[in-house]
């Protein structure tokens, strides 16, 4: 098992998805109960689903400098970094530490794929018409070069996509870096955006529900595709007692099946198991999860089961897909943020969309919000090929 | 900036015409031309015969460098994380994705769509070897190689432990290919291990600088090879890497 590794400050974040911009929307929306999910109008040929669809995407060209970047991904990196206040804290981190101390590490599944979906919708002889043409657009790292033009970081800079748990992963890559004195502080970025990939992909695997998705409920039926941008600025622990705090992290692989997760949870099972002796903590002093709960049948009955073998009743877990959609290569950082947010509210986010507790969970499930005092949570993330991550959080500084 | 140190235990590399690591150091020692055809695949062996047959091409080439490199550091797969890196991951199953979705997107084969993630290849790497270890997948433009190097130096060290870099690329047929800078599909494998831990073996120093940007390499493909040849060469030599806007990784190779 790995050592226990110093905590590490999130001294800045900001969440944007279905539930609107920034960290305030996301609290009332998990307050208000209000699902971000509605009825899918974003394809062209009707697929029956939810879908949660960051609104004004349309309506919000990048700036003229960044006009070659200009596709619906980097508008949402845009729009959700214009969050919180993220991008002046972040101008604070560069001019503080230098631009060569900071890291931006980016993390996306399909990157700006809906770029090139158009681009083949419209080819010229087989070939891109030219408003579709710069390769900037057309490639993973395409956030990647877009936000370091904007931020203007000079450490190393790099695009993470491990499908659905890359945004949880930045978080452990960003830790290595700066406990190894690479860089002092890194800027982490979370964005998946709705394309026809996703959508019909997930539709060829038959796990699409027609109906928003219901986390761990008997009659689950699928995953609520969504679309999401999470920003986190991660430096060495610090004097900001009150700034949450990254304990540890597990990441591990199922060596299993490419598109079903280990039917015992084994590499779930190990990731927890990393991330608590990195963290230092035992199951019980947990009080918080927010689980992976994509509702679909495997990965809920297997994470339930986990669940129900490690932790007591006290510790508390939830899926918030119900309120957001499954943001995919976003989820890691979406999850890590309204994770923060529910540990410094006081807040257990219920199951949204879920009225039947499948039997298999255990009582650990809220499936209403509870308010109580919340001092550790864990974020679960878990991706195709096996991928594994989990996240260990701390309200603020421990006494 | 830091600088990270570990030793290279195992090297892998395949291409066509160039199918393994003794056959490129022998070309690039002796300063002999690069051939441009040979088998266009590689044989994969740590895959299931079942897997290798449906593999595509990015996984087979990445699963043969792995096992190449796994083989000379005489490691246990099961037991190494695993970093791969690749700018344009798979190239033809993007295509064909997208060929698809713009003309009857309720026919994508699941397959296709699962083996389209950019962590395919470690994720079927991770299912042959039994490997659960941690296992990731970057890109990061022409700072793919650099980004693998960083990432797999920084956790090995981190970690104390041995972990294996895969940087792989194909070439494409399709639209998407001709706006990309591509080359002929390869792959390189390293197996890192902490300072001090394998008996023999090169020495590598990475730094990440800051500085004036390096120009686009030739062909992606050049990469790799500047440090193939770095490691081939029996003295100590600097390379720089791009690794994005005004920086580069500083890469020492010492025998």
């Amino acid at each position: 098992m790995p050592h226990r590794i110093p905590a590490l400050a999130i001294t800045a974040f900001t969440a944007t998805s279905a539930l609107g911009r920034g960290c305030a929307a996301q609290l009332d929306g998990l307050r208000q109960r209000r699902s971000g999910l509605r009825h899918n109008d974003f394809t062209a040929v009707p697929l029956e689903c939810a879908i949660g669809r960051v609104a004004g995407l349309e309506e919000a060209p990048l700036p003229a400098p960044w006009r070659p970047f200009d596709c619906r991904n980097n508008r949402l990196a845009w729009l959700g970094l214009g969050g919180d206040g993220f991008l002046d804290a972040a101008h604070a981190a560069i001019a503080r530490y230098g631009a060569e101390r900071v890291a931006l590490i980016v993390a996306t599944s399909t990157a700006s794929i809906g770029a090139t979906e158009e681009a083949y919708r419209c080819l010229e002889d087989g070939r891109f018409p030219a408003h579709l043409a710069h390769p900037h657009l057309h490639t993973l790292h395409s956030a990647g070069l877009f936000l370091q033009a904007v931020l203007g970081t000079r450490g190393p800079c790099l695009t993470v996509s491990t499908a659905c748990s890359s945004s949880a992963k930045i978080f452990a890559q960003a830790e290595r870096l700066i406990r190894l004195g690479v860089v002092d502080a890194a800027i982490l970025a979370g964005v998946d955006s709705l394309c026809g990939s996703v959508l019909f992909g997930f539709n060829a695997l038959e796990l699409v529900a027609p109906r928003p998705c219901q986390p761990f409920d008997a009659a689950r039926c699928g995953i609520s595709i969504g679309e999401a941008a999470g920003f986190a600025l991660l430096e060495r622990d610090g004097e900001d007692l009150d700034a949450p705090r990254l304990l540890g992290y597990g990441e591990t692989s199922d060596a299993w099946h490419m598109s079903t997760p280990h039917p015992q949870g084994a590499g779930a099972r190990l990731a927890l198991d990393e991330a608590l002796a990195r963290s230092g903590l035992a199951p019980s002093q947990v009080d918080y999860i927010n689980l992976h709960g994509t509702a679909t049948l495997k990965n809920d009955a297997v994470e339930a089961a986990v669940v129900g073998d490690l932790f007591p009743a006290t510790t508390r877990v939830s899926s918030t897909k119900g309120w957001t959609g499954h943001t995919l290569g976003a989820a890691g950082i979406l999850e890590a943020v309204l994770t923060v947010l529910a540990l410094q509210a006081g807040l257990v986010p219920g199951t949204l969309n879920t009225s039947t507790l499948d039997p298999a969970c255990g009582p650990q499930f809220a499936l209403d919000n509870e308010d109580r005092a919340l001092r550790i949570a864990l974020s679960h993330s878990f991706g195709f090929g096996g991928n594994n991550c989990i996240l260990a959080f701390a309200h603020g500084a421990r006494p | 900036m830091a600088t990270l140190l570990a030793q290279v235990a195992g090297i892998g590399w395949w291409a066509p015409g160039v199918p393994n690591w003794p056959s490129a150091a022998h070309l690039l020692s002796a300063d002999l031309p690069w051939p441009t055809d040979g088998a266009p695949t590689p044989a994969a062996r740590r895959l299931a015969p079942n897997e290798r047959r449906r593999a595509p091409l990015a996984v087979r080439i990445a699963c043969e460098v792995a096992g190449q490199a796994c083989s000379m550091a005489g490691q246990d797969p099961a037991a190494l994380p695993c970093v791969y890196a690749s700018m344009h991951g798979d190239l033809d199953i993007t295509d064909d994705l997208c060929t698809t979705l713009a003309d009857h997107p309720l026919e994508l084969s699941p397959t296709r769509f699962h083996n389209s993630v950019l962590n395919a290849a470690v994720g079927y790497w991770t299912i042959a070897t039994g490997c659960q270890a941690a296992s990731t997948a970057l890109s990061a433009w022409h700072g793919s190689l650099a980004s693998g190097l960083l990432e797999a130096a920084s956790e090995c060290l981190a970690e104390q432990r041995p972990v294996l870099m895969v940087a792989c690329d194909i070439d494409g047929g399709g639209a998407l290919a001709r706006v990309l800078p591509t080359s002929m599909a390869h792959g390189l494998a390293l197996v890192l291990v902490p300072p001090g831990a394998a008996a023999t073996g090169v020495t590598l120093r990475v730094r990440h600088a800051s500085g004036a940007a390096l120009p686009a390499p030739a062909e992606p493909i050049a990469l790799p090879r500047q440090l193939l040849a770095a490691l081939a060469c029996g003295v100590t030599r600097e390379i720089a890497l791009p690794a994005g806007a005004a920086a580069r990784l500083d890469v020492t190779v010492s025998p």
